[in-house]
């Protein structure tokens, strides 16, 4: 058991690290941002597919719904639309206030209507009733209907995607930038996580993850629970989402807003390889995940999609668990269930 | 027949062509410890879901303190206070015996404040002396799917009662219960009956317990309300002797 001057210790040095490696790296600043909508992606994903059992294939919905609106926001906010649309790509550079403003204006909007929309479509699909692989397969469903829509609707490009405006200079390194409004973002991700977690709230998505029925059985408002936890995936999803957008500079509705086969994918992969249902393992898995990827990109290009695939059937057939999974059942005494003193001795006593 | 605490009237519950339960009308008053027996298939784990509302009742009314519940569905009954444990024991295996018995406190009045708060300690005292009552204190930190079958059945005893409900429905309280611990149990389910004035109702095998245990038994077979009576009356009535040696 890690005592609290440890815990400090050891969160103390990832918060630091975590604010110099842009600085360290200076070349790598995109990736290393991308580093933590990976960790975003892996730790909202696990709310409801780790947490409360309902493997979601999804969740990219609220990305690209926060992406594209931000972006849109942003356009409408500065630009005649319909120029916009004709001269993609070759855009007037925005003040650093304008850009801002179109930016966190555009990523309020789309965490209004990324978490309106989780929430009519929970009211649908959770509150039905569908569980298991018929909820699975209903979101996968929904991801590609979305990529669908927004590939054939002209308002916000269409198939030729959707332009954000040219970073202003006066705001320093595009990748850095992003790189803090991710890293905070990923921070208060984890902190409410562990908080909702500690509370009647994870218990209660935990149980319904055990056993829906017994839940149901014994009054807990399991419709309304489940619900709630689509939202708060969707409200940090489309948050990454309005950065993302910006930051890679242009949103392609199947390649990047709903990238199911790649971002909708991954999330899943990176929650099981870290251990899902558990608060460090999204963090750990995504980690590991996304700077393994980088690596074969850089030094298999080429073989850069095979490497990654026998990645992927390596995690599934050998971390089943996930790493969390594994070092609890390596060092339980450590990872695992506290045992106490006072337990250690009624038990010694024959209690139970 | 006066109101009572849970009133089920000509309820019938067909399964396609198979009458699992056929106008059954019993009454069950508040306070007491009532009994129900029947052979294998007789139907009495249908009218225990019928009451509870996991499927719907073909025919028939069922009154839970005054109020018609047969149209509710499942956790808004639980929430009225008429709670059931079920045969084959269900608890959340993936979290530690305290948990368990957290997330069972009463769900009735939740705000959006208490969905996200923390529990507070008197939840945690509560939770740990129903462990000691039903004498699992030592295990509390432990994965609830890690216990044995019989302790499991005692946490889920422990997380009804942890529900506060009006009255419980006990489906096979001592099936697989280790006959040691069967005396332990009954004298645990008749303090709970006489200390916090739950109603108990009951499905019971065990012949012996359910008439040590029981005011009251109603006996059930192919689908009918056989005879209902006291324990000693019951135990001498031809036709449910019949009915469990299998004459027609």
């Amino acid at each position: 058991m890690k005592s609290m001057g440890q815990k400090s210790v050891f969160y103390g040095v990832i918060v630091i690290l975590s604010l110099i490696v842009p600085w360290l790296l200076p070349a790598y600043q995109t990736q290393l941002a991308f580093l933590w909508v990976m960790v975003v992606f892996a730790l909202t994903w696990d709310v409801v597919g780790g947490q409360m059992g309902y493997n979601s294939f999804g969740n990219i919905v609220f990305f690209g719904i926060g992406m594209y609106v931000t972006a849109v926001i942003q356009r409408n906010m500065h630009f005649d639309i319909e120029e916009y649309v004709h001269v993609a790509g070759r855009v007037e550079t925005l003040t650093p206030v304008q850009y801002l403003e179109g930016l966190f204006l555009g990523m309020g909007a789309g965490v209004v209507v990324a978490v309106v929309i989780a929430a009519g479509l929970g009211a649908c699909i959770l509150a039905m009733g569908m569980r298991g692989q018929y909820f699975g397969i209903c979101t996968l469903g929904l991801g590609v209907a979305a990529g669908e829509l927004a590939n054939g609707w002209e308002y916000i490009g269409a198939g030729s995607g959707l332009v954000t405006p040219v970073f202003p200079d006066q705001l320093g390194q595009r990748g850095a930038f992003f790189y803090y409004i991710f890293f905070i973002l990923a921070v208060i991700a984890f902190l409410t996580l562990r908080y909702l977690y500690a509370g009647r709230f994870g218990l209660a998505i935990n149980a319904i993850r055990d056993d829906e029925d017994k839940a149901e059985a014994m009054g807990i408002h399991t419709t309304r629970y489940k619900i709630i936890a689509w939202c708060i995936s969707a409200f940090f999803l489309s948050l990454v989402g309005g950065g993302a957008g910006h930051l890679i500079g242009f949103i392609d509705p199947t390649e990047v807003a709903f990238a199911g086969a790649t971002f909708g994918v991954w999330m899943i992969l990176m929650a099981i390889l870290g251990g899902k249902g558990t608060l460090w393992g999204p963090v750990i898995g995504a980690v590991i995940f996304h700077i393994t990827q980088e690596l074969f990109w850089t030094y298999l290009f080429g073989w850069q999609r095979v490497a990654l695939g026998a990645l992927i059937v390596a995690i599934v057939v050998f971390f089943p668990m996930g790493i969390m999974g594994w070092m609890r059942e390596r060092w339980p005494e450590r990872f695992g269930h506290r045992v106490e003193e006072r337990e250690a001795f009624s038990a010694s006593k024959g209690g139970g | 027949m006066a109101e009572q605490q849970l009133m089920i009237n000509g309820v019938t519950k067909r399964f396609g062509g198979v009458v699992a339960n056929d106008d059954i009308t019993l009454a069950v008053p508040q306070g007491r410890i009532i009994g129900l027996i029947g052979p294998n298939g007789s139907g009495k784990t249908t009218l225990f879901n019928s009451i509870v509302g996991y499927h719907p009742v073909d025919n028939g009314s069922i009154r839970f303190e005054g109020k018609e519940i047969s149209g509710m569905r499942v956790p808004e009954i639980a929430r009225l206070g008429l709670l059931r444990t079920f045969q084959q024991t269900r608890i959340y295996g993936k979290m530690t015996c305290v948990e368990n018995m957290q997330i069972s406190v009463p769900h009735t009045h939740e705000s959006f404040r208490t969905m996200f708060s923390k529990y507070p300690p008197e939840v945690t005292e509560k939770a740990e002396s129903l462990l000691e009552f039903v004498g699992l204190y030592a295990k509390r930190h432990l994965m609830a799917g890690d216990l044995s079958f019989g302790q499991q059945k005692l946490l889920e005893f422990a997380m009804a009662l942890m529900n506060e409900p009006k009255m419980m429905l006990l489906d096979e309280p001592t099936a697989g219960v280790n006959p040691t611990l069967i005396n332990g149990l009954i004298e645990r389910l008749k303090r709970t009956n006489a200390d916090l004035g739950i109603t108990l109702f009951v499905i019971e095998h065990n012949m012996r317990a359910i008439m040590n245990l029981a005011e009251h038994i109603y006996c059930l077979a192919h689908g009918q309300l056989l005879t209902g009576g006291p324990p000693d009356e019951i135990q001498k009535d031809q036709k449910v002797i019949d009915a469990y040696l299998g004459a027609q």
